[in-house]
């Protein structure tokens, strides 16, 4: 198959602190680096069900955080509560297509990504697939840097707050929605961090 | 593949140890439960505080938009337009609208509700605030017990949005003037309510809604009497200029006014309560009640130039009804246009004389009432356009009792009753002045005035010759006559000789005047002395000096 070797296959494990190589039978009981007392582990304990519940979390607030408003206007105009998706219309009817599509990628497209790609990767770990490792771990690496580009939003969101506090002509607060973009985005990020990625090359007899 | 350490022993994997560390990710786990639990939980109580979802029907979806536009209840916020759809026949438009739950009890069977757009009338302004903030969904429960979720939605906001207490009354009019929704309805000036609505009956009279506020609705009695305020009541009449007004805004806007109606409506019967009729103007909602009118015809020969539809026509100086034609008739016999005049006229009007007439059951019938008109024919009544003022020219028709006039032929089957006529005393006037003004015409003015002319230069030229010959003459004549009585005033002056003379002259003639009566007395004694001559006297003196004197 691969000419690579599995450092497992080798009978060493790498210290994620220090570098060291370890063989699995100088490690001492309690599985710490003899060098640097860093818990030394062959593969992240659990990843794949941490992942798991991280990505159910981040799934499950993502319904409120697009269902509820995120943030409330007041002023001459009225006033009027705005969701996610409804203030990208918004944008969108009136000609600001750059930014509903800013807004788009980072509140929408983004989370999506992550749900897909997550759970593909989870999906094909425990399949112990081989298909497309060089891919799904490009995928992985992908995951990982746009996961902060989603609190855009919530950035937004509080600046607008903050900058919006005109009294009778105009305010802006933030509403529950937000929060729960903000737990989203957390959460997902969690998910992202718990799934080790090198299950994805391991190959189980 | 190749030559590799060989794995150490399966059995030293620390299979303890990882049991010992379950209990970390088992916690993880919580982090969905939580999130389920939360999203859960408001779905909870999204659907707990979700109120009635309603649709209500409206023929124009102007302004509402989804997810925006609220339903106000008291102009507090009471739920959100969720939808808007046509109707399936596509002529109404159905806005569906989320309300909170606690106006679960607003919604009856009469709740109205209607799209609150600005309106500026000249009456109030209102629904401003929707210029900037979009239109609103007002609404307003109703009095109903059943509970209903479909609605159709009123084009009109009604007059009274949160239905204060009070009483609404319906009017019932020929016509509604310059009423319109909102109206006030004052009562002495006061204003105490709000025209709320306003229909065209299929009979094509109006029913004018109104709504008297509480504490002053008990002003409204039985006998009450509602008429049109509206505008500026200006009457150029038969009797001259009369203007009446309620207030600036009733001018603008139209209004209503009541009052307690005439004593004389206490005793009639009015119709159903709630219902009223609503007058043109006070003086008509004031009079009494008129009953039937009965019509009367009139051809006058003449023209009657000022005379209008509404002329008011007057028995013996009472108002009794009113000119309803007037229309240009043509006689066959003599080809003349007589001017037929149609009037109709209130006998109720007539007061006591009326009641009297009642009750010697004259009144009872058309034919009755026309036998006694023909006996008040008889006796002279006339009809007689009169002049109501100088000013304005306004006739007015005039019933009384001219004996004088010719006899006039009455037939009493006609309807409606023609009574005869005589020529208006302005007319007669106007005739006099006529051939007055036609006799001064006829005077030879102009002829007169070259006389004159012609005189007059005679006369000046006298005068100037007068001036010129005459005067100086005149001058030295009159110089003439100053030095003549000049020279007669020395001649009689006191000193003058002439006087001297004259008064020794007098005495002289008394001097002899008395010798003449000595003379005359001594011939009364001696009357013989004329034959014989005197006698020697004892006192010869005198009677000598006498006789001497006297013989001269």
């Amino acid at each position: 198959m691969t000419p690579f070797k599995q450092s497992l296959e080798l009978g060493l494990i790498r210290c994620r602190t220090c570098g060291l190589a370890v063989s699995r039978v100088s490690l001492r009981t309690d599985r710490r680096c003899p060098r640097c007392q860093s818990r030394v582990e062959h593969r992240t304990p659990l990843s794949t069900e941490m992942t798991l519940a991280w990505l159910i979390a981040g799934i499950v607030f993502y319904i409120p955080a697009n269902l509820l408003p995120v943030m409330h206007t007041s002023g001459l105009l009225g006033e009027a509560d705005s969701t996610i998706l409804g203030g990208i219309l918004e944008f969108w009817r009136s000609g600001d297509w750059d930014i509903a599509l800013l807004i788009f990628i980072a509140s929408v497209a983004v989370p999506f990504t992550k749900f897909i790609a997550i759970g593909l990767l989870l999906f094909t770990v425990r399949k112990n697939s081989r298909w497309q490792q060089h891919q799904r771990t490009a995928l992985y690496r992908i995951v990982e840097f746009i996961g902060y580009w989603s609190m855009l939003d919530v950035i937004v969101v509080a600046l607008t707050s903050a900058l919006m506090q005109f009294q009778v002509l105009g305010t802006a607060e933030p509403r529950a929605g937000i929060a729960f973009f903000c737990a989203v985005v957390v959460v997902t990020m969690l998910s992202a961090l718990s799934f080790d990625p090198r299950l994805i090359w391991d190959r189980r007899a | 593949m190749s030559a590799a350490p060989p794995p150490p022993s399966e059995e030293e994997l620390p299979t303890p140890v990882v049991q010992n560390r379950r209990w970390i990710p088992r916690l993880v786990w919580v982090v969905p439960i939580a999130a389920a639990a939360i999203g859960i939980s408001l779905l909870i109580r999204n659907w707990e505080n979700a109120g009635p979802r309603i649709t209500i029907s409206f023929l124009s979806g102007e302004g509402v938009q989804v997810g925006k536009t609220l339903v106000k209840y008291r102009d507090v916020t009471v739920g959100r337009v969720s939808a808007v759809v046509l109707s399936p026949d596509h002529q109404t438009v159905v806005v569906t609208a989320d309300l909170s739950k606690d106006t679960a009890s607003l919604l009856k069977a009469d709740t109205q509700f209607w799209i609150v757009r600005p309106r500026v009338g000249v009456g109030s302004v209102s629904g401003l605030e929707t210029l900037l903030s979009g239109v609103y969904i007002g609404m307003k429960t109703g009095a109903a017990t059943l509970r209903e979720r479909q609605f159709v939605g009123l084009e009109n906001p009604p007059a009274l949005s949160h239905g204060p207490r009070g009483r609404e009354l319906e009017l019932h009019a020929a016509r509604a003037g310059s009423l319109s929704i909102g109206a006030p309805v004052y009562f002495r000036q006061f204003q105490v309510g709000r025209v709320i609505d306003e229909n065209l009956l299929p009979d094509g009279s109006t029913r004018v809604t109104v709504f008297v506020e509480a504490p002053y609705d008990g002003f409204v009695k039985p006998v009450t009497r509602f008429w049109n305020a509206s505008g500026i009541d200006v009457r150029l009449g038969a009797d001259g200029l009369n203007v009446q007004t309620e207030s600036l805004a009733a001018v603008l806007a139209g209004g209503l006014a009541f009052d307690d109606g005439p004593i004389e409506a206490l005793f009639v019967a009015d119709g159903v309560p709630g219902e009223f009729t609503l007058y043109k103007n006070e003086t008509e909602a004031m009079a009494p009640p008129d009953g039937d009118p009965r019509y009367v015809r009139m051809r006058f020969a003449q023209s009657l130039r000022g005379l209008e539809i509404g002329a008011p026509v007057e028995f013996v100086g009472v108002n009794i009804g009113s000119v309803v034609a007037v229309d240009l008739g043509y006689e066959r016999q003599d080809k003349s246009f007589p001017v037929i005049v149609t009037a109709k006229v209130y006998p109720r009007r007539m007061g006591q004389a009326y009641e009297a007439l009642a009750a010697q059951g004259k009144t009872e019938s058309e034919e009755t009432l026309a036998a006694f008109v023909g006996t008040l024919v008889n006796r002279g009544l006339r009809a007689q356009p009169r002049s109501g003022s100088l000013l304005t020219g306004k006739l007015y028709i005039a019933l009384d009792f001219l004996p004088a006039s010719p006899r006039a032929a009455f037939d009493a089957s006609i309807r409606p009753l023609e009574l005869p006529t005589v020529n208006g005393t302005f007319q007669e006037m106007e005739a006099g002045i006529g051939r007055l003004v036609k006799k001064v015409n006829d005077l030879p003015l102009e002829q007169i005035a070259a006389d004159l002319h012609t005189d007059l230069k005679d006369l000046h030229e006298t005068l100037s010759e007068l001036h010129t010959r005459v005067m100086p003459n005149a001058v030295d004549a009159l110089s003439a006559l100053h030095d003549t009585l000049d020279s007669a005033d020395r001649t009689l002056d006191v000193e003058s000789p002439l006087q001297h003379g004259l008064t020794e002259t007098l005495s002289e003639t008394r001097g002899t005047l008395q010798a003449v009566r000595e003379l005359a007395d001594y011939l009364d004694r001696h009357p013989d002395a004329l034959l014989r001559g005197r006698r020697p006297q004892k006192m010869p003196e005198k009677p000598s000096a006498l006789s001497s004197d006297a013989k001269p």
